[in-house]
């Protein structure tokens, strides 16, 4: 029996993706989580992160926020941000770097967004080097 | 009976709208794939936030403390109305269109003594709304000056619609403009936004008990002020679609129409030609004769 289950990746203006695969981890709100078949049925949101794809040859993709959806072997991930992170250049990644970096320094923003910027930060950093 | 010189010049004038109303087809013509293919592209993001959505309400543990934005403030006195038209005219009966749903569900609003605000998008809807219901329009959004309407757009007047909200403004926020059917066929439509429209579709009839993670009323916060904007993107697209599609057919028939004209006057300019022709002969040969 295969071991396979669909992916869709979506954003308001295109679908990114849809294939085949096997293994995906996602970087959850609270945590990153690996989804294989036969999961039960879940919805969550997604925190700054990298979605892995394990499907023989790993793909990744840069996203911000997103929601998700497993059900029926079917994961479904709503996002308006996600870039395949082989397609981002350097001069994005800094640009968006210096970009959170400075909200960062602003007193005023709340800890869940503080949460968020340092997971985005980290990320991008991770994949400048 | 104008004379020759005056036919002349109108079958001239009438050849150059043709000619006006054809290039704009074509524009219209070839702006109206693109659109049409983002509105099919951007379909499916709005559907799964629905059924996300739908999903959650089903499996909600607490009716009673759930968001206001999905269960509504419990009353209904204040209706909110956001009338998305286009910026350009020349497009048929497509402003017009949504702009008569508009007013027949302002006037049912109003007639039920319930309190009625306004939101216009698009200078076309602005202009024939604020005839009758000016005082009634509490803010006006028009992006003219963008070439195409991204996500951003959507989520500046969701973003409104969602302040407007918690300041407890309104109770119930109605969407309204046109569903891109076909080229020639685009509904207007009015869809309920807030409280969120709770109707199950067909195909998402199974019962599934789904883990959250967050807890349901943390992600549904989240979601659900994302979910209008998602709607008012996808009211967007439908709309720039529909409006590209619907100045096809306008232009198309004034093409054909122009045409017409042409041929009708272009018969009245040889007869009348020929007719006075016919006269000279005449008057020749009486003239020939009587000597």
């Amino acid at each position: 029996m295969s071991e396979k289950f669909s992916i869709e990746i979506i954003s308001p203006d295109k679908s990114i993706l849809k294939m085949e695969t096997s293994e995906v981890v996602i970087p959850s709100f609270e945590g990153e989580m690996g989804i294989l078949k036969d999961h039960i049925p879940l919805i969550t949101f997604l925190r700054p992160g990298i979605i892995n794809i394990k499907a023989g040859t790993e793909q990744k993709f840069f996203v911000e926020e997103g929601t998700v959806e497993f059900s029926n072997n079917n994961l479904l991930i709503l996002t308006s941000t996600a870039v395949e992170v082989t397609k981002m250049n350097k001069k994005f990644i800094d640009s968006l770097i210096s970009m959170s970096e400075k909200k960062l320094d602003n007193n005023e923003i709340s800890d869940k967004e503080r949460y968020l910027l340092s997971y985005k930060l980290e990320t991008l950093r991770n994949i400048n080097q | 009976m104008p004379s020759l010189d005056d036919l002349k010049k109108r079958i001239k004038s009438v050849k150059s709208t043709q000619k006006i109303t054809k290039a704009m087809k074509m524009v219209a013509a070839a702006k109206l794939r693109k659109a049409q293919e983002n509105a099919e592209k951007g379909r499916p993001y709005s559907q799964k936030m629905q059924n996300i959505i739908l999903n959650l309400t089903r499996s909600i543990s607490d009716p009673e403390n759930a968001p206001k934005l999905l269960v509504g403030t419990g009353t209904d006195k204040t209706h909110l109305c956001v009338v998305l038209t286009a910026d350009r005219g020349l497009c048929g009966g497509f402003n017009s269109n949504i702009c008569k749903l508009a007013k027949s569900s302002f006037k049912k609003i109003l007639s039920e003594g319930k309190n009625l605000k306004i939101i216009t998008v698009g200078s076309k809807g602005l202009d024939q709304i604020k005839r009758e219901y000016e005082k009634y329009i509490v803010k006006k959004f028009s992006f003219k000056d963008r070439k195409q309407i991204t996500f951003k757009e959507a989520e500046i007047i969701g973003n409104e619609i969602i302040n407007l909200f918690k300041k407890n403004e309104f109770d119930k926020c109605i969407l309204f403009y046109n569903n891109f059917k076909n080229v020639i066929t685009q509904i207007p439509q009015a869809q309920q936004i807030i409280p969120a429209d709770k109707t199950p579709n067909k195909e998402n009839e199974e019962n599934l008990s789904y883990e959250f993670e967050p807890e349901e009323d943390e992600i549904l916060e989240d979601l659900l002020p994302k979910n209008i904007s998602t709607q008012v993107f996808k009211a967007f697209l439908e709309n720039a679609a529909s409006e590209q599609g619907s100045r096809m057919t306008a232009m198309d028939n004034a093409t054909r129409n122009a045409g017409d004209l042409v041929d009708k006057l272009t018969i009245n300019y040889n007869r009348s030609r020929q007719a006075s022709i016919t006269k000279e002969l005449i008057e020749i040969i009486s003239g020939a004769e009587s000597l």
